[in-house]
């Protein structure tokens, strides 16, 4: 029997996807969960697992080409049926019993041979031509708001959710997918502050780092709060040659969400210095037992849980602004979202209730994300739902920052370089570490003085760890 | 392989050339498909046009005519008895037929469509063989292949006493009422369905005696009752009788007739008739074409189970019209070819439609689209209905028939019209608004404030409109009021 797959439903708000590599050739033998394609949206890189063991009968994509959910990408033989290559018409008829595999996407028949006079496309009001346009499009009509009488769907409608224009479109479907940090091209996650190995951005061509030169140029979706017209350019090529390149995928949704943090958070940035002289040896003594679990025990895995100390104390900086409904959402839950660069831009996966794990069990997910971040194997929901984020620059250098909050989050946390510096302790200059750090807050829901004493709340923890117990 | 069979490769070969083969052959061929028609029968044009709709409404003319002619002494305009010549008003039938089946060849011809007369079979689902009367049987190989084959009457063998009463010429499906060889004396319709109800109408005026004999009790079962009750005061003034909850037990041809053996109550046991029409049903014409030498699955009732782009679970083949469901109607045929064809030119097609209208041309005419009251309240569907009778329509009291109403069924918390309906003279050509209103997702401002031509029966479509805002302003005023106290 054949298999065809197709691009399954990745999650919320997207339909598309690049792909990135393909792993399997056609004819090639594979297992099921084998890799066998990576694609990346504008969200992430992820790669795909062979849904079933069998045969890959064809190929239909190539890397570089975009795909939207539903296409199909590849076919297999599955047991039971030979390849139909040189076999007669019943073999191959057997072969061409499809069977549609990909999640939320079926293009199978269903039963409808005793249709009544409606059907199809759900009960969304919505003229043929509309509904023609939305098939196109590949949009679900019953997720756009229709602004007709009775809800009636316009083309406007659609055109203007294709756009991802629609403010409620972007704020519940991009939200933390990537985010903001003034040095974004070339901080990486999280380091400890001692032997700082700063492992180069390894150098790359405009090809290997955006994609394709031949891909689709449209304007930048600022979600409708960008408020400034898209600006015009001068013509650079009046004083010597220039490329353009397509502004895609993960560095296009960098874009967007920097613009739209910039433009609509007043931002004010607030910086501090932690002596953390105490944590080396600290680290020294216990970091066996946390490899031992898998994880690295930093100064990052300490942050994140003197942030949520903090956060419990300071909730404003764990909320957003609703402008909409003017009410400011303060959230219950701990999620911190950590900055990791990667060779295709910023991603920001997140560790999800930070309150309720363990140092151990933090240092060993924060290891793993990063590492799945970077190869771009992290899931698609590991990196929703944050609520605060970190950036650590220490690894590759720096003495501070000023890094972009996370839309629609109040607050990130820039972690510099700890690094050792003559410090004065009871009128005598001894060498201590210090690490800055810079914390940018939105201040329409926070003030200046409540960010210094947030600051060194988690200054105190980090300085000495064991308030931190005291407070467990 | 036979000898001397011919192998053609085509990139599509449409089965039947039906209103909903045709379309869908002509569309594939304006999209740069290379395509080949095939049909069992010499003349395009399929059972509509030969054998259903075409010549139907045909015959349906003739009895108006001569039903207008006689009402007319209403308002004192006397025309004497007409005079029937049945082989001139089937000679003017064929012509009309004949004229259509030529444009349907000529439209192929200008564009590049190739018809192929013979009978069909699959031999696998890349190529099947077509038996040509008179020629070398033909083999084609196709790429994709789109299933119009159609639908048939319903024959139920255990009605009939012997082989012979099966074969006998005075029991007729409707492919026999339509040949109009001769207007019996006296006929039974067995079915009160709308082929039956169009079928008797004609007999009726052209001055047969005809009986209907319906199993359910009531007349077009699953229609609106209220838009079937001025159809069925009328027609128990016209036909001899109309038996209701009634089954006929067997037909056997006697001398003179037919003898039926009937069972209901207050029916006569046995009944002869000069004539016995039997319309109660048809059924897709997906056996006896090899079909089961394809991946193509056919459900209980035989129809070929297709997805909203006609794709049938064989992928080199799609199907519309009769033979993928119902309900079987011409114009969703039509339209499914559009969707099939362009599917297959790799457009993104669907069959969405929100309507598909019916209409029994009976007189007065039945016409509805979108949901009924019957479907609404089988589902559970709260709805509002709105009624406008005709007798208070100007246009309808000049045209001296002022039976009829129109009724707007709609979504009591959107105002959305959710379906038409519509009884009365010319219902099936009004009903085309109700379509394109449920299409657009109109609300009953949309039908109150687009202007209706006056006078014209279209108005009522309006009128209900309004009457339905006026319940629901109504409703909101005692609403008020009641919050007020």
């Amino acid at each position: 029997m054949s298999v065809e797959f197709k691009l399954p439903d990745l999650g919320e708000g997207i339909h598309e996807a690049e792909v990135i590599a393909v792993k399997v050739k056609e004819g090639e033998t594979v297992k099921e969960d084998q890799p066998i394609l990576e694609v990346e949206t504008d969200k992430a890189v992820v790669e795909i697992p062979c849904p079933v063991a069998g045969v890959v009968e064809k190929v239909n994509v190539q890397a570089g080409q975009t795909v939207k959910t539903g296409q199909v990408m590849m076919s297999f033989i599955t047991d039971g049926a030979k390849a139909p290559a040189k076999e007669e018409a019943k073999a191959e008829a057997k072969a061409e019993q499809k069977q549609v595999v990909g999640a939320g996407v079926s293009s199978s028949p269903q039963a409808r041979s005793s249709g009544g006079t409606t059907i199809g496309n759900g009960k969304v009001p919505a003229a043929p031509a509309v509904r023609r346009l939305a098939r196109e499009l590949g949009i679900d009509l019953t997720q756009v708001p229709g602004s007709g009488p009775a809800g009636r769907v316009l083309n406007e409608d659609v055109r203007s959710y294709a756009a991802g224009k629609l403010e409620g479109h972007f704020q519940s479907g991009h939200q933390t997918s990537t985010a903001q940090s003034s040095t974004s091209s070339t901080s990486t996650a999280q380091t400890s502050s001692a032997p700082a190995k700063a492992t180069g951005v390894p150098p790359c061509s405009l090809k290997d780092k955006y994609g394709d030169t031949n891909g689709e140029r449209k304007p930048l979706d600022l979600g409708g709060g960008g408020g400034l017209p898209a600006a015009d350019l001068p013509d650079f090529t009046k004083y010597g040659a220039v490329e353009r390149v397509p502004l895609k995928s993960i560095r296009r949704k960098i874009a967007e969400n920097m613009t739209i943090s910039w433009s609509r958070i007043p931002h004010v940035t607030h910086f501090d210095e932690a002596d953390v002289t105490s944590f080396e040896p600290l680290r020294v003594k216990h970091d066996p037992k946390v490899n031992e679990q898998g994880g690295r025990l930093t100064l990052t895995v300490l942050t994140l849980k003197a942030v949520v100390s903090g956060l419990k104390k300071f909730p404003q900086f764990n909320a957003s602004l609703d402008e909409k409904n003017g009410e400011i959402v303060f959230k219950h839950y701990f999620n911190i979202g950590i900055a990791v660069a990667t060779e295709r831009g910023l991603i920001v996966p997140v560790i999800k209730n930070v309150d309720q794990k363990s140092i151990i069990e933090l240092a060993r997910e924060l290891k793993d994300i990063a590492e799945k971040t970077r190869s771009g194997k992290i899931e698609l929901d590991r990196l929703q739902g944050g609520t605060f984020t970190i950036t650590n620059i220490g690894a590759i250098g720096g003495t501070s920052m000023s890094p972009m909050i996370n839309y629609p989050e109040c607050a990130i946390l820039g972690m510099a370089r700890a690094a050792d510096k003559p410090v004065v302790r009871q009128g005598k200059i001894e060498i201590g570490t210090i690490m800055p750090l810079a914390l940018s807050f939105d201040h329409r829901i926070a003030d200046g003085a409540e960010a210094a004493y947030f600051v060194r709340h988690i200054i105190e923890r980090l300085e000495d760890p064991f308030t931190l117990l005291l407070e467990a | 392989m036979v000898v001397g069979e011919m192998v053609q490769e085509v990139d599509l070969v449409v089965l039947g050339a039906g209103p909903g083969g045709y379309t869908a052959a002509l569309r594939a061929a304006e999209l740069g498909i290379k395509t080949i028609l095939v049909d069992a029968m010499p003349k395009p044009g399929g059972v509509c046009l030969h054998m259903g709709c075409i010549p139907s409404k045909a015959l349906l003319h003739a009895a108006e005519v001569i039903n207008t002619a006689k009402g007319a002494s209403k308002f004192g305009l006397h025309f004497a008895e007409p005079k029937l010549n049945v082989e001139e008003l089937r000679t003017w039938k064929t012509s009309v037929t004949d004229k259509l089946a030529q444009g349907i060849v000529g439209m192929c011809k200008s564009g590049g469509v190739e018809i192929v007369h013979g009978q069909a079979k699959f031999n696998d689902s890349k190529s099947l063989r077509v038996d040509c009367p008179g020629e070398s049987a033909m083999r084609i190989k196709f790429k994709h292949c789109i299933l119009a084959t159609g639908s048939r009457p319903t024959v139920i063998p255990k009605l009939f006493k012997s082989e012979k009463d099966q074969q006998s010429s005075r029991i007729v499906d409707s492919t026999g009422a339509l040949a109009l060889d001769a207007v019996p004396k006296s006929l039974l319709v067995v079915g009160g369905g709308y082929i039956g109800l169009e079928m008797g109408t004609v007999y009726d005026a052209l001055g047969a005696e005809v009986t209907v004999v319906e199993m359910t009790d009531g007349l077009l079962p699953g229609v609106d009752r209220d838009l079937v009750k001025p159809l069925a005061t009328h027609l128990s003034g016209k036909f001899k009788n109309i038996f209701l909850s009634t089954k006929v037990l067997s037909l056997e041809e006697v001398k003179n007739g037919v003898e039926v053996t009937l069972e209901g109550k207050d029916v006569p046991e046995k009944m002869t008739f000069e004539k016995v029409l039997i319309a109660v049903g048809r059924r897709p014409n997906s056996d006896n074409i090899g079909l089961e030498n394809t991946q193509v699955t056919i459900d209980a009732q035989g129809f070929v189970t297709v997805d909203a782009q006609c794709r049938t679970s064989d992928k080199k083949i799609l199907a519309i019209g009769d033979v993928s469901g119902q309900p079987m109607l011409a114009h969703r045929a039509m339209r499914q070819g559009m969707v099939a064809a362009e599917v297959l030119a790799g457009r993104s097609s669907a069959f969405d439609n929100r309507a598909i209208p019916a209409v029994v041309f009976t007189e007065p005419e039945i016409a509805w689209a979108g949901i009924t009251e019957t479907e609404a309240k089988a589902q559970g569907k709260e709805v509002g209905a709105a009624k406008f009778p005709w007798s208070a329509s100007g246009r309808a009291m000049t045209l001296a028939e002022p039976i009829g109403q129109t009724k707007v069924i709609y979504d009591p918390e959107t105002t959305q019209v959710l379906g038409i309906g519509m009884v009365g003279p010319r219902a099936g050509e009004l009903i085309a608004e109700a379509v394109v209103a449920i299409e657009m997702g109109a609300v009953l401002e949309d039908l109150v404030v687009a202007i209706h031509p006056h006078p014209t029966l279209s108005e009522t479509v309006m009128e209900a409109s309004m009457a339905a805002i006026s319940r629901i302003e109504r409703k909101a005023a005692r609403d008020m009021e009641k919050a007020g106290k």
